[in-house]
Order: structure tokens, then C-alpha cells, then sequence
């Protein structure tokens, strides 16, 4: 629903003429709210802001919070949701900041009481509803995209692939295994094997707080695929805990060996290739 | 057509796949295998798949196929070279490769068979000695 035109400029004088009174009723139905979060300066600036920004797009007539004059008004309302957002305030603190302005308005327009004025206020806080719904919107988005760098962090952080010793490499597995993660442990985990020409390859889920069946979907098609290209891998740091979930949900390792940390894993790896390195030895010698 | 070369080194037959293959590529290929296997007395074929970007269906069932051939003609099958995406998509894709022996690349493959070759000559004498020291107390 937008202002007309003449309601557009009453709002605006309005605004201008109790600009003190507004602000500062304003002002302190948002401090009672936060209780202290935000400092009462910093409060006062951007509710001094929020007031000039919606005087500057009604005075140049604007009627509607899309309207191409509300432009600068929509980018301080975005801005004042995202600073809410990052430092942590709840969606409806942000929200209510902005509907703040209706109790104001209602407090100052209480002096006179006039029919227009009850058609008027009605007209104005369609706006003010407006200018929450937007608020909200941007702070949703912004707590999003706060998300979605997150967790590019996190998977960026979280597969690492270690030489362990000569023709070893071992993967430290930290964190809960989705379909997007197991899926970049596989690709480096082949593509280190191949690097580096490793034919064992350690698999440590001490760090996997949980393995449900699809976890172990995961990890089991790694170790095909590193079979496969002609790899073998060993799954170690297995928790009491885990080794009773994975037996009471029926999963099977197969001929996968599994050990219950990194060091047998690693005493087993070499063990094999130590088997091998005397078997060619005793050929030679023969 | 296209012919995939054979080359011998020492006990050994190299293929190395560089074309797509075809269905008449894939039968010469087996038949000059199998000549070779039988004229030179080699007991080890190296298969190297490295520049192959797409295993299907088709590609496995032939290697599956020179493995068993080889194995009738008593030698072994090594396929070496897979790409990590060729891997990937086999196991995304169910396929397993039943009966083919793997490894990284060709010197892997080749220190794969010599273990084998060695296993099999030393399995004899070892057998017949195995029992004398159980059997002596």
C-alpha cells in the first residue's frame, strides 16, 4: 500500500517539526529493548540516521519504500540490518527497531486528535511495515551468506592429507562427514596417492564424532576407489563407541583392515611392506 | 584401424591404451596379446591406462577379459595408471572390476608381478619344508 502523495508530505513535515521528540521516543523504546547491549551513543546515531534517511526520500516524494527517490533510504535500512546482524542481535530486535518508529510517531500525533490524523497514521505505518519487512529480509540474507563463508571455511580447513612415511599417507578426518566433504577427502586422497605414488593409504576417524551408515557409505567408497587404482587403505582411530554403532547398525568393513588408532595402523603398514622389502631381498639372495 | 602397440620388457608385456577404444580395436588387441603371451613366454601383462579419461562398461568388461585370457596362459594381469576421476566414477558407478589386479603406476605394477613371480617359484621348496619341523617332535 503506498502514500499518496499529500500524506507523503505531512509525514515529512511532521518528521521535521517534532524531529527532537521523535527521535528520542525512538530512541528510548529501542534502549529499553536491548537493555544495555549497544551504547546509548551509537543507539542515538543510528536512529538519527534512520530519521534523516526517511525525511530525505519523503521530502523528495517518495510514496512507496521501492520508489527510485527511497533509494538511499533502503541503503541505510540495509546497512543498520547488517551491522544488527553481525553483532549478534536477535531478528526481531532488528525488526522492532524500525517498528519502534510507529509507538513514536503514535505518542507525538496523541497532541491532536482529528479524523485525518487516525487515516494519516494508518497511511504511515503501512510504510514503517514496509521498511521492517525489508529489514528483516536483508538480515536474513546477511546471516546467510555469514553461513555459507562458514562452512567454505570449514571445508577448506578440514581435509589435509599427511605423509606418514616413505609410500604412507595418512588422512586425519575431523568433523562430521557429509556428502560435500567426503567427496573433496576423496578426490585429494586419490589425487595425493597418485602425487606421490603412495601405495597405502591411512584413513583416521578419531575426529568423526559420529559414523552412521552413510558416513560409512563414504569412507567405503573411498577405499574401492583407492583400490581400484591399485592403493590399499587402512581405517584407524576407532572409538569404543563408534565400534559398537557401527556392529549394532550392521555395517561391514569386508577384508578392509581396521585398527583402533593411528600407531597400529601404521606398525601394520609397515609390517607389509617390510614383508615385502625381505621377501625381494631373499630373491635376490637366492 | 588402429593397433595398440605390445612391448616386451624383459618377463614382461607392456600395452599402454593412448586411443579410445572400439570394438574391433579392443578384439585385435586381444588376439596380439595372446600371440605375444605365446611367443615370447612372458608371465606378467602390464596394462597402462593412464591416458584414458573415460572407463565405461565396455572398457572394464575388456580388461576383465585380457586378464582372464592372460590367466589361461598362465600370466598375470596389472592394471596400472587409473586417474582419480576414472576411480571415482567406477565407484559411483558400481563398477568394481572384478578379478583385475591394480596398482599406481608401471614400476609399482612391474615390482607387483616380480613379488608374485618369486611367490610361485619359492612356494615349492618352501611347502616341502614347512612340514618336516612339525612333523619331527
Amino acid at each position: 500500500m503506498a502514500l499518496s502523495a499529500d500524506e507523503s508530505g505531512r509525514l515529512g513535515e511532521l518528521l521535521t517539526s517534532r524531529a527532537e521528540l521523535v527521535t528520542q521516543r525512538w530512541t528510548e523504546i529501542i534502549a529499553g529493548q536491548l537493555r544495555g547491549r549497544l551504547s546509548q551513543a551509537e543507539l542515538v546515531r543510528q536512529v538519527q540516521e534512520l530519521h534523516r534517511a526517511l525525511v530525505d526520500a519523503l521530502s523528495k516524494g517518495a510514496v512507496d519504500l521501492n520508489a527510485e527517490d527511497a533509494t538511499e533510504l533502503r541503503a541505510v535500512l540495509a546497512e543498520f540490518s547488517r551491522g544488527q546482524a553481525r553483532q549478534g542481535f536477535s531478528a526481531t530486535e532488528t525488526a522492532t527497531g524500525v517498528f519502534a518508529l510507529k509507538e513514536a510517531l503514535l505518542s507525538v500525533l496523541q497532541a491532536d486528535q482529528d479524523a485525518g490524523t487516525l487515516r494519516d497514521y494508518v497511511s504511515f505505518s503501512a510504510l514503517v511495515d514496509q521498511m521492517g519487512l525489508f529489514t528483516f529480509e536483508t538480515f536474513v540474507r546477511t546471516r546467510e551468506s555469514l553461513i555459507a563463508d562458514q562452512a567454505e571455511q570449514l571445508l577448506e580447513l578440514s581435509t589435509p592429507v599427511v605423509k606418514l612415511w616413505e609410500g604412507v599417507v595418512a588422512v586425519p578426518l575431523v568433523g562430521t562427514l557429509d556428502s560435500a566433504r567426503a567427496q573433496v577427502v576423496m578426490e585429494r586422497l586419490l589425487q595425493t596417492l597418485v602425487d606421490t605414488g603412495s601405495p597405502y593409504a591411512i584413513i583416521d576417524i578419531t575426529g568423526v564424532p559420529a559414523v552412521d551408515t552413510q558416513v560409512a557409505q563414504h569412507i567405503l567408497k573411498t577405499v574401492v576407489a583407492a583400490r581400484l587404482m591399485g592403493a590399499d587403505c587402512i581405517i584407524s582411530g576407532i572409538r569404543p563407541q563408534i565400534a559398537q554403532t557401527i556392529v549394532a547398525l550392521g555395517i561391514e568393513f569386508g577384508d578392509i583392515a581396521t585398527k583402533a588408532s593411528l600407531a597400529d595402523a601404521l606398525r601394520h603398514v609397515l609390517r607389509l611392506t617390510g614383508v615385502e622389502a625381505s621377501r625381494r631381498q631373499s630373491r635376490r639372495e637366492a | 584401424m588402429e593397433r595398440v602397440p605390445i612391448l616386451k620388457i624383459g618377463n614382461i608385456l607392456l600395452v599402454s591404451i593412448q586411443v579410445d577404444m572400439s570394438d574391433q580395436t579392443a578384439v585385435a588387441l586381444q588376439e596380439d596379446l595372446a600371440e605375444r603371451i605365446v611367443a615370447t613366454g612372458c608371465h606378467g601383462v602390464i596394462i597402462d591406462i593412464t591416458a584414458l579419461d573415460i572407463v565405461d562398461s565396455f572398457v572394464g568388461r575388456m580388461l576383465s577379459t585380457i586378464a582372464s585370457i592372460s590367466r589361461v596362459l598362465d600370466a598375470e594381469t596389472v592394471v596400472v595408471g587409473m586417474r582419480p576421476a576414472v576411480a571415482i566414477t567406477l565407484v559411483e558407478l558400481g563398477l568394481s572390476l572384478n578379478g583385475i589386479r591394480t596398482a599406481l603406476n608401471v614400476e609399482r605394477g612391474m615390482e607387483l608381478i616380480a613379488i608374485d613371480r618369486a611367490d610361485d617359484d619359492h612356494d615349492d621348496p618352501d611347502d616341502d619344508l614347512v612340514p618336516e619341523p612339525t612333523a619331527s617332535p
